[in-house]
């Protein structure tokens, strides 16, 4: 097996990957992002939480015209991970409306971005309809 | 008590493609304008505030040599979209401060073919190794693989997330408010696109970020605006045409975003323009059901569904209801956009926060020709930049008029 890395840092792949956020230890606020204070309450101390893998779709849009290298249609999407928002792609699903739904239920799914010269693969996230 | 405030003179040149102007050029024009309308000059100012956010910086300056050098504090801003609101209220500062009587504010854009904003592109995928960068340690552009960072593709998300929450929104829906700022458009000789386009037209064009399609995005243009503000009591000294001209600033008030708990996933632009135009009613004693005309930022027909209800327009959750109501047509209860919005007037930048004040002021002077709000009194001006900045302005005819 190829050693992996994930997309994004708050991509944790173990036996089942999932995302983590760092959250305020006094109101809760969470972020994929470090912050120096919580934006919500300023409190300074953070811990790290996982973020349920599922969800629905809150909101999304087709993009069927983005920057030059940005394969298209993908499905941007809002998922509210029981009450956590997840900003990612709807993946494994017909990017058009008749397929899309909002409110669909969704759950994280990962894959492949290929492997680089030291032979490490690169792994990505999106939701998918569950 | 801290003395009124008056809008004495303003102006916006034509929105469109200037080939042979550049933001200087478009700037000073404007600045001159409204100096003109005001009737005064450069040396009557005591304090420039300006944005051109594409710019390189330092546009103030550039304006005050092409038009006059005078050692006023000069102040350049930005704050994305809303940057000329946030010259304007800079200006309105000065002079609510008592630093100085009178005082100009500009913003300037060129941004004809510009194409597609807030996508940053991403680096070749002739990548040889996997390596993490940035706040997210991204080992590759984010970008169209954790959602979407084009503005099309998030305002999209916006009125979809509205839909969700309250059901009844569709293409169909989001087009027919697009059909209605192109047809108001078709009275505005100064917007960049002034063709009426038929629901079929819209829906079956380019789609860009579903629900939105081409026409229901804002259009990439030049311009520049710019006005005069002065304080009550400056005012009073002036002619009784120049007072009768003049158009009160009932409220100004410029916000950013309070903490929410998706907003760092997909920006909130509800939050901040409700608490705006809640301050700008308690502010100005004016209230919804008295607005003659607003002029809102639909930078997406998808933006403007949400705003009639983050401004009150109508009751929470009502704005597909008010919208098919026939309320915000020009002929409607709440007139919204009739300069066109900036789907086909345009929406050079930091030139926009001022324009939608000039459209109302227009209004309210009874000066807005084939496409005049009759009876106009009371007009609201708002501007959202993504990050976000919102700027809510509420406008009243002068009592002399």
């Amino acid at each position: 097996m190829p050693a992996q890395i994930p997309l994004v840092d708050y991509l944790v792949l173990d036996d089942a990957p999932h995302l983590q956020a760092n959250e305020c230890t006094n109101c809760g606020a969470r972020f994929f992002d470090r912050r120096n204070a919580c934006a919500a309450c300023f409190g300074t101390d953070f811990r790290k939480v996982d973020v349920p893998s599922d969800g629905e779709v809150r909101a999304f849009t087709i993009v069927t015209f983005a920057a030059p290298g940005v394969p298209v249609p993908f499905v941007a999407a809002v998922v509210d991970c029981h009450g956590t928002s997840v900003r990612g792609n709807l993946i494994n699903v017909e990017p058009d409306p008749e397929h899309v739904k909002l409110g669909m239920k969704v759950r994280l799914a990962t894959y492949s971005l290929g492997t680089d010269d030291n032979g490490t693969e690169a792994i990505g996230f999106g939701f998918e309809p569950a | 008590m801290a003395d009124d405030i008056y809008i004495l003179g303003i102006t916006m040149t034509k929105f469109g493609k200037h080939p042979d102007k550049d933001t200087v050029d478009l700037a000073a024009e404007a600045a001159m304008g409204a100096l003109k309308d005001a009737g005064v000059s450069m040396r009557d100012m005591g304090v420039l505030a300006a944005g051109c956010l594409m710019g390189q910086g330092g546009i103030g300056q550039q304006i005050q040599k092409q038009i006059g050098q005078t050692g006023i504090p000069v102040y350049n801003v930005a704050n994305a979209c809303a940057t000329g609101a946030t010259a304007l209220r800079t200006a309105i500062m000065a002079v609510k401060a008592g630093e100085c009587d009178m005082g100009l504010a500009v913003g300037v854009e060129k941004l004809a073919g510009a194409g597609l904003l807030g996508a940053g592109g991403r680096a070749k995928s002739d990548k040889k190794e996997w390596s993490p960068a940035g706040r997210f340690g991204a080992v590759t552009p984010t970008d169209g693989r954790i959602g979407t960072d084009t503005m099309p593709g998030t305002f999209a998300q916006i009125g979809m997330e509205y839909g969700h929450k309250y059901g009844g929104t569709s293409f169909e829906l989001f087009a027919k408010i697009s059909e209605k700022n192109h047809a108001h458009s078709t009275l505005n000789p100064l917007a960049a696109y002034t063709k009426r386009m038929s629901l079929e037209e819209i829906m079956n064009d380019v789609m860009i970020s579903y629900p939105n399609t081409r026409p229901m995005c804002s259009a990439n243009c030049d311009g520049a605006a710019a006005a005069v503000v002065v304080s009550g009591s400056k005012l009073k000294t002036m002619s009784l045409e120049q007072q009768r001209r003049a158009v009160k600033v009932s409220a100004s008030v410029l916000t950013s975003d309070p903490w929410q708990e998706a907003c760092q996933v997909l920006p909130d632009v509800n939050t901040l323009t409700r608490i705006a135009a809640t301050k700008a009613y308690e502010q100005s004693g004016v209230s919804p059901q008295d607005l003659d005309l607003v002029e809102l930022h639909d930078c997406f027909a998808t933006a403007e569904l949400v705003h009639y209800d983050n401004l009150q327009l109508c009751e929470e959750g009502g704005a597909v209801d008010f919208f098919n109501s026939g309320a915000t047509w020009r002929d409607g209860s709440t007139p919204v956009n009739v300069s066109g919005g900036l789907e086909s007037k345009g929406h050079p930048i930091a030139a926009t926060g001022i324009a939608n004040i000039w459209e109302v002021c227009h209004h309210l002077r009874g000066e807005a020709g084939d496409r005049q709000i009759e009876g106009a009194k009371v007009g609201l001006a708002h501007v959202i930049g993504l990050g976000s900045a919102c700027g809510v302005h509420i406008l009243e005819k002068s009592a002399l008029g």
